[in-house]
């Protein structure tokens, strides 16, 4: 079977699924994050993949500022969850509940 | 040009600005920048050298805001100058105004901080002015005579089409420059209050906005998004800030996995539209749009759907809102103030840009209409609207707490917005820039009142800590009870025009069911805000110990004036609503200009 350019966006799909589901299903704020990880990078290999599919640079250049992004986003969330947890060790998302109407 | 101009078509090349377009955003990052330097060296100066170089920074304003403009102006490649009289007077008035407001801001004890985010700000404003005094000369050049109203040329583009000006970027950008303007009065009092006094706040709201501005005039969808990020990663900085309160650091972790989940769909959205149109840049998509017939159909509206989610979500439209009363509950209120503002006029700003305008209706070359994605897009935000409208008004009437009920409401009031932006012409863009303008006012001053009234660690929000606030504090419950019913839609407020336009850009595009349902939807969350002001009134306060605490309430000099201009604003704009209607029309980026 050869391996066509829809098979990259087929991962990509797959990537982002598992990535939007996991942020939905697991508590753990670390996972979560890595979750989002995940789903920008599914968005990263279909940039590539389209990129190469339309011999066009700004996909491959769009990827650059997707990773800066994300190690941007990485780090203010993990300064949230190291202020949590200063407060209050092992908390889920579960017990990050005070707000609630 | 005069052709151009009148047949409305999609030129190939835009006119290019230099480095003097993208001022508002160079003069928001060197703010930050130089608070964070400038700040460590005023707080070891003694204290009558700090509140010498507090005060200092008003005039400094004024000559900063003198020099941008002289910079910026002229600096149009198409400008066809006749002479500068116009502008020297607008420069006169600003610096006058500037000179008044910056003594009278210096002399209320106002922080070093606030004064010099203000002042950014205005400095800010002052070059987005000149840039629109500049667009009107080069877009009709007064040999062409008198100007069409809402015909200000195609947008002046700047590095390589990837930032665009037009008359709606810039007026989006002076909603959200107005924004900090007033916030950083009303943080001022608020951080000392609460004990995180610091430039961290002003810093982040500074670089938020920048964020905002770029989403604003974003020509590219890369640019769009790393608008949106530096925009709504300050912003959850800014929720969390208070961390020695639990609810402060819940919300921002909240808006930030919600928010990060939501650029990811965002952006997804995004690769989807480059692989089924071949580029990331909005004009060069609009030019593909009106020349080729699109074969990878669904790519593009799958590519669609999701960057409608993403944007959904930073807009709070129902279903993609339930992080709003969350984190509009437990953020600090001038915060809630800000994202209530800026950060809806940024998100509504890119949805007008990216929907409306690239996937609206373009003529081709021939001039014949070609390209009218309309029919892909506007079913779903029809959807969206109904939902957001009814949804919002509904539940923002069960809540006890008075922060999560203006969370319900500003999620209706997304809902009204929403409708303007469905009806995708000419006059619904129109009243979606005049409605993002006075809400921002509007729920700036409410805001402001709950920051008064809150007391420390925002703790007194629920609806029972404003039972007899009009016995306690007149002045601020009059206050309150202005910005509520502008909100509601009352007549001689900028509330009852911005509503009245959104819903006449409904019925003119035939959305009959939506005008109806936004109606209802007004109807039902005038009842809430009823509710709000009779608490106000005629409540009583549960116990005595509440009035016992009474210099809690004080009124700062600095939030009291942020109070006072959204005051203004809303009810002078409201009895003469001429000049931001003027402003929102001309501001109707080119394509429609033909209606």
């Amino acid at each position: 079977m050869e391996l066509t350019n829809d098979w990259y966006l087929v991962l990509s799909v797959a990537m982002f699924v598992i990535g939007a589901v996991g942020l939905l299903v697991r508590r753990n704020p670390l996972v979560m994050f890595m979750c989002v990880e995940l789903m920008l990078n599914a968005v990263n290999v279909s940039f590539v993949s389209l990129g190469t599919e339309l011999n066009d640079v700004s996909g491959q250049i769009a990827v650059f500022f997707v990773l800066v992004v994300a190690a941007v986003e990485v780090v203010v969330g993990l300064a949230l969850v190291v202020a949590i947890n200063r407060r209050r060790a092992d908390a889920t998302a579960d017990d990050i509940s005070v707000l609630r109407g | 040009m005069l052709a151009q101009l009148t047949q409305n078509s999609v030129p190939v090349e835009l006119p290019q600005y230099s480095l003097a377009g993208l001022s508002p955003l160079i003069i928001l990052a060197v703010g930050a920048f130089l608070l964070i330097m400038v700040r460590s060296v005023v707080k070891r100066l003694p204290a009558t050298a700090e509140r010498f170089a507090t005060i200092a920074v008003g005039p400094a304003t004024v000559l900063v805001a003198w020099i941008v403009g002289g910079l910026v102006g002229d600096e149009m490649p198409l400008a066809n100058v006749q002479s500068d009289v116009g502008t020297l007077w607008f420069a006169l008035l600003f610096a006058l105004v500037l000179v008044v407001a910056g003594l009278f801001v210096s002399t209320m004890r106002a922080g070093f901080d606030a004064i010099f985010t203000s002042g950014t700000g205005l400095v800010a404003l002052a070059a987005i002015a000149e840039l629109w005094n500049d667009h009107h000369r080069a877009a009709w050049p007064a040999e062409f005579g008198e100007r069409p109203v809402g015909l200000l040329g195609n947008p002046v583009t700047a590095i390589d089409d990837q930032f665009s000006f037009d008359g709606f970027s810039l007026v989006m950008a002076g909603v959200i420059l107005s924004a900090v303007v007033l916030c950083a009065l009303l943080l001022d009092e608020y951080l000392r209050r609460e004990r995180i006094d610091g430039p961290e706040m002003y810093v982040l709201m500074m670089l938020s906005a920048a964020g905002g501005v770029v989403m604003a005039g974003a020509g590219d969808l890369i640019v769009l998004f790393l608008g949106l990020e530096t925009l709504s990663i300050s912003v959850y900085i800014m929720a969390a800030l208070h961390v020695r309160r639990s609810e402060s650091l819940e919300a921002g972790l909240k808006y930030f996995v919600l928010g990060a989940f939501s650029s990811a769909f965002l952006l997804y959205g995004m690769a989807l539209v480059y692989g089924a149109t071949g580029s990331l840049n909005l004009h060069e998509i609009r030019l593909h749009l009106a020349s080729v017939v699109i074969l990878k159909d669904a790519m593009l509206l799958a590519g669609l759907a999701m960057m409608l989610v993403g944007l959904g979500f930073k807009v709070a439209a129902v279903p993609f809102h339930t992080w709003t009363p969350d984190v509009y509950q437990g953020a600090p209120t001038p915060v809630v103030a800000f994202m209530a503002s800026a950060v809806k006029a940024a998100g509504f700003a890119a949805l007008v840009r990216v929907f409306v305008v690239t996937f609206g209706p373009s003529l081709n070359d021939t001039g014949f209409l070609a390209g009218d994605y309309r029919l892909d897009w506007q079913p779903a935000v029809f959807v969206l609207a109904v939902l957001t409208l009814l949804v919002g008004a509904v539940l923002a009437i069960v809540q006890r707490d008075v922060k999560r009920m203006l969370a319900y409401s500003s999620i209706s009031h997304a809902g009204f917005i929403l409708v303007g932006v469905q009806a995708a012409s000419a006059r619904g863009t129109a009243a979606v820039v005049f409605y993002v303008a006075a809400y921002a006012f509007m729920v700036i001053g409410t805001f402001g009142v709950l920051t008064v009234v809150s007391g420390p660690g925002d703790r007194k929000t629920s609806l029972d800590d404003l039972d007899g606030l009009a016995a306690r504090r007149p002045a601020l419950a009059l206050a309150l009870t202005i910005f509520l019913l502008a909100q509601a839609g009352v007549p001689l407020t900028t509330g009852f025009v911005a509503k009245f336009e959104i819903i006449g850009a409904a019925v003119e595009a035939r959305s009959f069911w939506l005008a109806v349902i936004a109606m209802v939807s007004a109807v039902v969350s005038a009842f809430l805000y009823l509710r709000i002001v009779l608490s106000v009134y005629l409540g009583s306060p549960a116990d005595d110990s509440e009035i016992s605490e009474g210099p809690a309430e004080r009124v700062h000099p600095a939030a009291g004036l942020a109070i006072g201009i959204a005051l203004a604003v809303t009810i002078g704009f409201g009895l003469i609503p001429g000049p931001i209607d003027q402003l929102a029309t001309e501001a109707i980026p080119q394509l429609f200009a033909s209606g």
